[in-house]
This record gives structure tokens, sequence and C-alpha cells, in this order.
């Protein structure tokens, strides 16, 4: 049989890149203050990984001004979806086998 | 002998290391959730509505139906700009003020819990709560402006049914049970005109007042 923990996705299984994707999946987009604020993080550590979720393709990036502050809104991409999904039945997975 | 233990020693193994995932599955799921819904809203302001509102409809039929037996279906029509008008101030004060009573809880709920309450969930709330609430109330205008008065409770109350599925995705589930239970009373109302302060006084007083305690219950406690 495969091994469950080959299934996990190296990107996701860092906790913070696992959050940010986990409320992109939940909401049509967000936004890098609210992000910030949710997930109780500094400027410095969820712009870097937003960075490397963006160089994977899994999320979206559009920059615009509000009122004229710039203004960053994420997205998840149907790559990123995919990779959650996959992510979270490798876990559910593993989760069986320590029942059993 | 060997073999069992080494099994077991496996098992011990996998749980140790498998145990951080029910943990981050469960995080993951009350991220989601923290991240969607409005968790600051407390089941208090929907009793402390549904109170306003029952006082509301009272000074209301005392005010205009008055004699009359509040059971007793209504034949006429409301005559008179001036009555509209009182009921229409009624009507307005009871929505202000169930809006400040909501807003200074959720407010306290809150900062009890330590987050920020107006915030990105807040804002799509409001905007999905405040598109058909809107439409609806300038809907009722026009049609009280043409004297169809005997429209005004039912459409209300459709009208907020359908706010209320609109933004049920950032609200606890409840809510969407009870914007079913006000589109369905607002139909039922829209049938029998009559009724229309009784229908009023149901959707906006008592089933507030039964989903909020219901609420308070089970999130506030």
């Amino acid at each position: 049989m495969k091994n469950p923990f080959d299934s996990l996705d190296k990107i996701l299984e860092h906790r913070l890149r696992l959050q940010i994707v986990s409320v992109l999946v939940a909401n049509d987009s967000y936004d890098f203050n609210a992000l910030k604020e949710l997930l109780d993080t500094t400027d410095g550590n969820l712009a870097t990984h937003l960075r490397a979720l963006e160089r994977e393709k899994y999320l979206s990036v559009n920059k615009s001004f509000i009122d004229r502050k710039p203004n960053t809104r994420y997205k998840i991409t149907e790559r990123g979806r995919t990779a959650f999904k996959k992510h979270l039945e490798a876990m559910e997975e593993l989760i069986k086998q320590q029942k059993r | 002998m060997q073999k069992r233990s080494l099994t077991l020693n496996y098992k011990v193994l996998c749980m140790s290391q498998n145990e951080p995932y029910q943990k981050d599955l469960e995080s993951i799921r009350q991220l989601m959730e923290r991240s969607v819904k409005f968790l600051s809203l407390s089941g208090l302001s929907g009793i402390l509505a549904g109170l306003y509102a029952l006082v509301g409809a009272a000074v209301a039929y005392f005010m205009v139906h008055f004699p009359m037996s509040p059971v007793e279906y209504r034949q006429e029509s409301l005559q008179g700009n001036q009555v509209i008008l009182k009921l229409l101030g009624i009507a307005v004060l009871v929505l202000v003020v169930s809006l400040i009573t909501g807003y200074v809880l959720a407010n306290q709920k809150a900062k009890k819990k330590g987050v920020k309450v107006w915030n990105t969930t807040s804002r799509r709330l409001v905007v999905n709560l405040a598109i058909p609430l809107v439409t609806g109330a300038l809907f009722i205008l026009i049609l009280l402006w043409n004297g169809h008065y005997g429209v005004a409770a039912p459409a209300c109350l459709v009208f907020y049914g359908l706010a209320l599925l609109n933004a049920s995705a950032h609200l606890f589930d409840e809510i969407r049970y009870l914007g079913y239970s006000e589109i369905v009373l607002g139909l039922i109302c829209a049938l029998l005109p009559g009724y229309g302060l009784i229908f009023w006084a149901v959707g906006f007083g008592v089933l507030h007042i039964l989903y909020g305690t219901l609420m308070y219950k089970k999130y506030d406690r």
C-alpha cells in the first residue's frame, strides 16, 4: 500500500501556509491585512509564505488601491484547491491508520 | 513475542506521530469557520430585538386598532397618511434600537474573545444583509406611496427572510432556519393581510426571541 506520508503536500506541511490556504478555500478572496489579523502573525512572516504559495501557483494576487492605500487581495487557484484537498485526505488517512 | 512487541512499538510510534494531524484538522476547521462566520453575534441581541418588536406591535395596536380585538380579522385597510407615518415611525424605531443593541452586544462579545468586531467577515455580512433589505425597504415605501397598505407587513417579513438567507453563510446555522420561517410567515401573511400586525409581531417578536434563546444557550454560555 502507498504510504500516506508520501501523499502529504510538502508546501502545505508548513502550518502557516496550510492556514492561509484553508482561509482562501473557505472565502472568495481575502486581503493581506485581514489575513494578518486572523492568523495573528507578522507582516514579514506572512509575506514570505504568501510569496512561497504564489510561486507554487497555489494562489493568485490582485493588487489595487483603496483610498490611495495599497490593497493586496489573494485568491485560491484550482491548483491550490486540489493540493489542499489532497493534503487533507492524506491527513485523514493518517488519522484512520492510527485508529486501526 | 518479539514480533508482537515490535508491532506494538510501531503502533505507539505512529500514534505519537499522527496525533498532531488530528489537532491540525480540528484547528483548520475552526479557522475556516472563523474566517467566514461572524461569531461575535450575540443570541441576547435576538431576544432583545424580539422584545422591542413586541412592544412596538403593542404600541401600534393601541395607537391604531384599539377598541377592536387584536385577533379579529380587519376587513378594512388602513386609512390616512397620519396613521401610516406613525406605524412607519414605530417600525423604524424598533429597527434602529435593535441594530444598536446588536452592535453593542457583538462588540462586548468580540472584546471578550479578543477579536475586532469590524473585520472582513462583518463587512461582508453587512453588505449581504443590506442588499435585500434596502431593496425591500424601497419596494415597501413605493407600495405605501401608492396606497397598497396591506402588503407592507408581508413584504417586511419576506424581504427580511431573504436577507437572512443571503447572509446565512456568515451567520450561525440557526439563522438560515429563521430566514425560511420569516419567508413562510410572510407568504401566509400575504394571504391574510387583515392579520398583518399579528404576523409582524410573530415574525419580528416571537421568532427572534425563540431563535435568540436557542443561540444564546448554544453559543453564549
